[in-house]
């Protein structure tokens, strides 16, 4: 089943938003393919008439009054901020040359 | 008068109460020893510089009459995963290094409401991914049996903390074994609620349908003692359920006096036979249940034939989960963001490239591979499938008994180094804890003695069904009663002394 390359490694890495390195990706390939090897076996058991679980205590869905409760500040909002201008967080831009 | 570190929770609080010792003394005390020990142990990212004015703020209130919890004034260790206001919450990792939480987590504002006394922070595999504290990304902490070991993970600071005299209790989170698996390996206890029990508002998200906040103690009904301040509704966290408990600490006040086993019946999963343990660990877990079967209880076997496939469902429901709830960490917010030429998306690769670590990157990876196109259905999709099939397993067990009691983990501690570059092996260290999180059921850890063959703690794990978190506390106690009894003192009497290592 498993199928892993270097190439989805890089894909991978580019969906999830992590710029991986040559070595890393080596690592990762070799990583990944052991593991996903290892865990394939999931699909052993799980015949059709089987319903899936999402979350192991059944609830319904959970509603609240729409009342104001404790709100952070403006200030507490941004205080983590890597760089912020006035009350807006300021990042790079967002579209490249090309775009 | 007993060295006031090497009390338990309930005796440090009796002597609270009743104006023996002062919290600041209790306080200082502690602060002294992580400074005489911390070094070598590494439990700590950060300890409390206010802790000795919020001691005294507690012996005033005492002093002036009012009303306490039962555990004012007992200091409290929190693991990194719970955001604080007055220390950084990293989760240890990197990309988090000094973030400073607007808001604190629930457990710790309730820990705060009751008077526990917060020392610092403990250290933990980064996010919470790992079974050993190896992965932190402020260096590996050391268990006190023997330094050169693991405490286990990822709440490793917590349970060495706790097992090092450090702190006489911890908060930590379990999301496949992390408040367990530390327990066995460090001879401390430690429990895993129901899913539910405990609100998980301001625990860095690790994997939403599985992670759960819970005690870490010396004591059964130390544990049991931090589950009541800590446990019940929250209105910030949707899964949390509404119900009243019951008391934990009065279930293993009652566990001591030995009542309860007459009758119950335990059960022992065929499916994990004592083959699949070390020798020290099997015997000590088979050592346990004779001690239990000759007051009363009855020893069970059942089955549990789809317990082999909950690693492999945990290892797709965890990553993808987490390659989700980490997507937070985008730079632009809070967190790292590396000075680097491009757009928001250049910056924000290149910064989680920098900010997490190997198995952070590991997991992201194989989540978003699981949850990818065309492969959702066989991975994630049968995962799903598994964990029905596990649900089945233990309520098919719980139609026929009223607990079921694993060994903790497979192995006592192992050597720092050892299995790092082997994520698979490190990934079978949680095979006996996982299921309870697929589940949703309640599991405690409690120390059932040392292994022969290498003399380190081994603990033993039992479980009920959800909302039965009681019966845990009821067994975990009177099975520690017995055990102490015949020891002549608790197991962490006999760890070695710790000389050095000043932090």
């Amino acid at each position: 089943m498993s199928e892993i390359t270097p190439e989805l490694v890089r894909h991978l890495g580019v969906l999830a938003r992590i710029q991986l390195e040559d070595e890393e990706v080596t690592r990762l390939t070799r990583d990944l393919d052991a593991i996903v090897e290892n865990i394939a076996k999931v699909s052993e058991v799980a015949s059709d008439d089987v319903p899936a679980t999402s979350h192991p205590i059944p609830m319904q869905n959970v509603f609240r009054p729409d009342e104001v409760g404790t709100m952070l500040t403006v200030d507490e909002v941004l205080q983590n901020a890597p760089d912020r201008d006035g009350d807006r967080f300021r990042v790079t831009a967002i579209l490249g040359e090309e775009q | 008068m007993t060295d006031i570190i090497r009390m338990n929770a309930a005796d440090l609080a009796a002597k609270l109460a009743s104006g023996e010792i002062s919290s600041v003394e209790a306080t200082q005390a502690h602060l002294d020893r992580i400074s005489a020990v911390d070094g070598d142990v590494n439990a700590y990212l950060h300890v409390n510089d206010a802790a000795v004015d919020t001691a005294r703020a507690i012996d005033e209130r005492r002093a002036a009459g009012e009303s306490l919890s039962e555990l004012a004034g007992v200091p409290l260790a929190i693991k990194d995963v719970l955001v604080t206001t007055d220390m950084p919450s990293t989760s240890g990792s990197k990309i988090l290094e000094g973030f400073m939480s607007p808001y604190d987590a629930t457990v710790v504002a309730r820990s705060r409401a009751a008077g526990l006394v917060p020392l610092g922070k403990t250290n933990m595999d980064e996010f919470a991914m790992g079974s050993s504290t190896e992965h932190s990304a402020y260096g590996p902490t050391h268990n006190p049996w023997a330094l050169d070991r693991i405490p286990g993970g990822s709440g490793g600071g917590s349970a060495a903390a706790v097992a090092a005299f450090e702190a006489p209790l911890a908060l930590g989170s379990d999301t496949g074994g992390s408040i367990r698996q530390p327990a066995h390996v460090t001879g401390t206890v430690g429990t895993k609620p129901t899913y539910g029990a405990v609100s998980r508002y301001g625990s860095i998200a690790l994997a939403s349908s599985l992670d759960q906040v819970g005690p870490v103690s010396r004591t059964v009904l130390d544990a049991g003692l931090l589950q009541d301040v800590i446990s019940g509704y929250d209105i910030h966290d949707s899964t949390s359920i509404r119900r009243e408990w019951p008391s934990m600490a009065a279930a293993a006040r009652e566990g001591a006096e030995g009542r309860g086993l007459k009758g119950l019946k335990i059960g022992v999963v065929t499916e994990l036979p004592d083959s699949g343990f070390q020798p020290g660990v099997a015997a000590s877990f088979r050592d346990a249940l004779a001690k239990l079967e000759a007051q009363g209880a009855e020893i069970v076997e059942v089955s549990a034939p789809n317990f082999e496939y909950a690693v492999a469902a945990y290892y797709l429901i965890l990553p993808a989960e987490a390659s989700s709830n980490l997507a937070k960490f985008d730079s632009v917010r809070f967190g790292m963001r590396l000075d680097v030429p491009g757009t928001v998306e250049d910056v924000m690769s290149a910064t989680r490239d920098a900010g997490f670590g190997p198995e952070v990157k590991r997991r992201i990876i194989l989540g978003t591979y699981a949850l990818s196109a065309g492969y959702y259905d066989a991975y994630y999709g049968s995962a799903q499938k598994v964990r029905t099939l596990i649900q089945r397993d233990f309520a098919a067990a719980f139609a026929d008994v009223d607990v079921i009691a694993t060994p903790t983990a497979p192995t006592t501690a192992f050597k720092i180094g050892e299995k790092i570059d082997d994520p698979l092996s490190m990934y079978l260290n949680d095979l006996t804890t996982i299921p309870a999180n697929l589940a949703g059921v309640p599991g405690i850890s409690v120390p059932s003695g040392l292994a022969e063959e290498d003399g380190l703690p081994v603990g033993v794990q039992f479980l009920a069904p959800a909302g039965e978190d009681a019966r845990l506390y009821r067994v975990g106690a009177a099975l520690e009663k017995l055990l102490v009894d015949e020891w002549g003192g608790p197991l962490l009497d006999r760890t070695p002394a710790l000389n050095g290592g000043a932090r």
